[in-house]
């Protein structure tokens, strides 16, 4: 991508071997850009009737947008501009990162929110000008590398360049004189060719023409712009895949408490976002059970506040890949997720669920089961919230406070959790009574409980007090005033958030990503090169009056080591001809090299 | 990922993290003052180039009376402007005065350089991984390497000339690293310990240190560009020290060069952070703050490998795009670290 196709420094020695053709390079003589010479070029044609008519016509038109949008001039300001875009990406809360967050922002800034909602700044990634943005730049590179291709694919069945008359004007160019005793014109110029083809060249020996004499004409490094053309493919082959990822994949999150298991059907996800051509009988049928989940915590000292952080997840998990398959044991970890046939599952999340038992007036069992409390620090103190609808005597029940997992109570008799472990586990809660508004069907958040149309029953600031529930016998189980019921803590799960993901265009991704470097490096690293060698008379005389070899190179784009190469050869032909002598050599390597500049 | 195994100790060596960062403080003064004599050395260069240009022009005019007073060229007739001191292939040249300012500080860079890579290791043993867990260790190890870099490619080349850019910018890195995000050996969090550390974080290192250094180049460019332009329309040289420094379009050629490798070393960082990601969160690419400006980095270089095939977008629109594609490197690295909340916060500050 980064070199022309031209050589702006060499007007007559363009690609074509027909001798006195006019070279590419003069086709577009101000043009550094490979599309924009081959667009000037196709529109040549077009260019005879425009000469004086400003008006183009409706296809004049559409052939003059596409060839600006197709030039390099374009594609760099496609390419700023998709930079510039993304940035809003990271300033605003985006939705499809953390929607409670987007929530926030609109209460919090109620005009300005709307206008940006508006323009889609929420949804950057997504939005209509993001979208704009990249699909104009991959048409612009798509138009750029299409005729590119055809282009090399031509270029690369064509023997190499012609011979230019003079070579002086190359980067790299010399003349040696050949000893007395140097062999015939013709086996001179097959050696060269085999000295060149050694190096990786390919070759043509010419007969002498006119002035010009006998020469070899070769050129190496045509991989560099298939790098290049490979890399632009492999982009679109990118964008393509995670479209279609997109498209025909899900992602789901559900809750599993020890002991608990999960099969992939609809119905057991607690959340399930499918792309918009999923289809449910794309769902694998297996199934994962949790058996233990563990977190290892940092109980080194002095480490800087990093006491008691954790150091490390383990949930063990049995796996059935299907209904009637065999089960097998695995483990799932932060950066090891459980690969089951067509889908993955992650460890996103973890935490206590005291196991609770609630009874009604009567006495019978209104719930019992664990319940998922959600960690708000660092030491686990957890936010629980239990709602008890199905009670005999008609009156609901609704249970909301903390389960601290090592109680420690600080001087002014409040209790706080000290340690992430569960070393002495209590719930601190609050009780209320009344109609919970679960059965007119609106959905409600399970986490959260509205206590606006209950009646309080535990509080600590009533008389009776909040409720507090520890793990021994004494105090794992409370009467509820005016007999409500019992509330009983019966032990201590804990449970993991995992997240099921299936991408098919995953694959492809990493495959297009894999041959984008492989091009990239490939573009920016294999020096294409051309060499010429020419026998010519010893026009000045001065050495014998022998032979004289004339070489040349010319790099097509970036070459630091043309001067190099130059060396090189010449320590070959000095191999290859004993007694050759250097009579002239000129190495423009120090003087700035433009050879991409006009 | 599964066959291999988690990395990082879940102990760590407290005592030897202090002795590392002794290390690290040691290398950082020793920077400093191979800073200072990189600065003296261009101020005593540029006065020895007056002498020496002086005592030339005397010579010249004794020799060559009549050819008239025109501007003194010195040994590299091909340089874009006469009398520049370094050629653009940066070659050493033995007739080239010698410059001893310079050579204690190559001197006492290399010693810095030695205790900083002793800091490094036994950061590295203390905490039972690669020393770039957090910002503190991403920094120490990526000046490390901006100055390893400079001091292997003065074996080769002459580039003596960045020598008080690098050394300044070693110091600031080791600065920030030492005031700013310091933070004792840790055990390293769970979405971190993996062999993917090693490798993404590695690379990015590597990139990074590597875009410092292509940024210092495109500093340099803009001055000499404009000196030039100044020069040649037969202003007086206000900045005789650049005369060390190459001409513009060689400090672009080689800036070039640098940023096309560094650009495949960073477009390899962000595919296996991708790989990464998708093995620890369950998506290879979600927009995360620290991927949106890992994209914007690939997008604004892959701009500047375009511009030097684009009409109009060379020089110093591309020096341009270089220094601000640098800016977006030190703002993904500090502000989206710190300031931003996302699954990249790893400052450990």
């Amino acid at each position: 991508m980064s070199d022309s196709l031209k050589d702006p420094e060499l007007p007559g020695a363009g690609d074509g071997t027909e001798a006195g053709a006019p070279g590419e390079g003069s086709a577009a003589p101000s043009g550094t850009e490979g599309k924009a010479a081959k667009a000037a070029k196709a529109s040549k044609k077009a260019a005879k009737n425009d000469v004086a008519v400003p008006a183009l016509g409706f296809w004049g038109m559409v052939r003059w947008a596409w060839t600006q949008l197709t030039t390099m001039k374009t594609a760099l300001f496609l390419l700023l501009l998709l930079a510039v875009a993304a940035v809003p990406g990271s300033l605003f809360p985006q939705r499809s990162q953390s929607p409670e967050k987007v929530v926030q922002y609109l209460k919090d800034n109620p005009f300005w929110g709307n206008v940006l909602d508006k323009m889609q700044f929420f949804d950057v990634f997504t939005s209509a000008w993001f979208s704009a943005i990249y699909l104009l730049l991959f048409i612009s590179l798509v138009g750029c590398v299409m005729p590119r291709t055809k282009q090399h694919w031509q270029a690369s069945k064509r023997p190499p360049a012609r011979t230019p008359a003079r070579f002086n004007r190359l980067p790299e160019s010399g003349a040696l004189a050949l000893p007395e005793d140097a062999p015939s014109d013709e086996e001179v110029i097959k050696r060269l060719g085999k000295v060149l083809k050694s190096r990786r060249y390919r070759v043509q020996t010419r007969e002498a023409q006119g002035k010009v004499g006998a020469s070899v004409g070769a050129e190496r490094g045509y991989s560099r712009e298939w790098g290049n053309l490979l890399f632009h493919y492999s982009l679109v082959g990118v964008l393509i895949s995670v479209a279609v990822g997109g498209m025909f994949g899900y992602s789901g999150q559900r809750i599993l408490v020890e002991g608990e298991g999960f099969t992939n059907t609809l119905v057991s996800y607690d959340q399930f976002s499918p792309g918009n051509r999923f289809n449910a009988e794309t769902l694998a049928p297996f199934s994962v059970q949790l058996n233990k989940f563990s977190i290892e915590f940092n109980r080194q000292e002095r480490t800087d506040g990093k006491y008691g952080t954790p150091v490390d997840y383990t949930a063990e998990v049995t796996v059935k890949d299907g209904p009637n398959a065999e089960s097998r044991d695995e483990t799932i970890k932060v950066n090891h997720p459980l690969r089951v046939d067509g889908a993955d599952v992650y460890l996103v999340g973890n935490g206590y669920a005291p196991v609770i038992t609630v009874k009604d007036s009567k006495g019978k069992v209104a719930y019992q089961g664990p319940v998922v409390a959600v960690p708000q620090d660092g030491t686990y103190m957890s936010l629980m919230v239990l709602k008890v609808p199905d009670t005999s005597d008609g009156e609901q029940l609704a249970f909301q406070g903390f389960l601290l997992p090592t109680t420690l109570v600080n001087a002014d008799g409040a209790a706080y959790s000290g340690d992430p472990d569960a070393n002495n586990p209590t719930l601190q809660l609050n009780s209320y009574y009344g109609d919970l508004g679960l059965d007119d069907g609106t959905p409600q958040n399970v986490y959260v409980l509205d206590t606006k149309k209950l009646k309080e029953l535990n509080n600590r600031k009533l008389d009776v007090g909040g409720i507090v529930l520890g793990d021994t016998e004494q105090t794992h189980s409370y009467e509820l005033p005016d007999g409500k019921g019992t509330i009983s803590f019966d032990g201590l799960k804990r449970y993991i958030g995992i997240e099921i993901h299936r991408d098919p265009g995953k694959a492809w991704v990493g495959t297009f990503a894999v041959l984008a470097v492989l091009g990239l490096a490939i573009s920016l690293f294999v020096p294409r090169r051309r060499v010429w060698f020419k026998l010519a008379d010893n026009a000045s005389g001065t050495e014998g009056g022998g032979r004289m070899l004339e070489y040349g190179l010319l790099a097509r784009g970036e070459d630091p080591r043309l001067a190099a190469e130059a060396k090189a050869l010449r320590d070959l032909l000095k191999k290859e001809f004993p007694g050759i002598t250097q009579v002239e050599v000129t190495s423009t390597i120090t003087t700035t090299q433009r050879t991409l500049r006009d | 990922m599964g066959i291999l195994p988690a990395i990082g100790a879940k102990e760590v060596n407290l005592e030897l993290g202090n002795t590392s960062q002794l290390f690290m403080l040691l290398a950082a003064m020793a920077y400093a003052v191979a800073l200072i004599l990189w600065a003296l050395d261009l101020v005593r260069s540029s006065n020895t180039v007056r002498e020496l240009e002086a005592s030339l022009k005397a010579e010249e005019s004794k020799q060559l009376i009549g050819v008239g007073a025109g501007a003194v060229r010195t040994r590299h007739e091909n340089a874009e402007v006469d009398g520049q001191l370094v050629d653009d292939t940066m070659a050493y040249d033995r007739s080239a005065p010698r410059r001893g300012g310079a050579r204690v500080a190559i001197a006492i860079m290399i010693l810095a350089a030695a205790v900083h890579l002793g800091a490094v290791i036994t950061r590295s043993i203390a905490a039972g991984r690669v020393p770039w867990g957090n910002m503190y260790e991403f920094l120490t190890t990526g000046a490390f390497i901006v100055a390893a870099v400079f001091l292997i490619a003065l074996i080769f080349k002459d580039i003596r000339f960045m020598g008080v850019f690098v050394a300044g910018l070693v110091v600031v890195m080791m600065c920030a690293a030492t005031m700013g995000f310091y933070a004792p050996v840790q055990p390293l969090q769970p979405a971190l310990q993996s062999p993917w550390l090693i490798i993404h974080v590695s690379l990015a290192v590597i990139a990074s240190a590597l875009f410092t250094l292509t940024f210092a180049m495109a500093v340099l460019q803009l001055i000499q560009s404009r000196r030039q332009k100044v020069l040649a329309a037969g202003g007086e040289d206000k900045l005789p020290w650049m005369r060390l420094v190459p001409s513009a379009t060689s400090l672009e050629n080689a800036a070039y060069r640098i940023n096309a490798l560094a650009f495949v070393l960073w477009t390899i960082t962000v595919i296996l952070g991708a790989v990464w990601a998708e093995a620890a969160w369950g998506r290879y690419w979600g927009w995360d703050v620290k991927e949106v400006w890992s994209f914007i980095i690939w997008v604004l270089y892959a701009g500047y490998l375009h511009a030097r095939a684009t009409r109009g977008w060379t020089g110093n629109r591309s020096a341009w795009l270089s220094i601000v594609g640098y800016a977006c490197v030190v703002f993904n690295f500090t502000a989206v670290n710190i300031i931003f909340p996302g699954y990249h916060s790893y400052a450990g500050v």
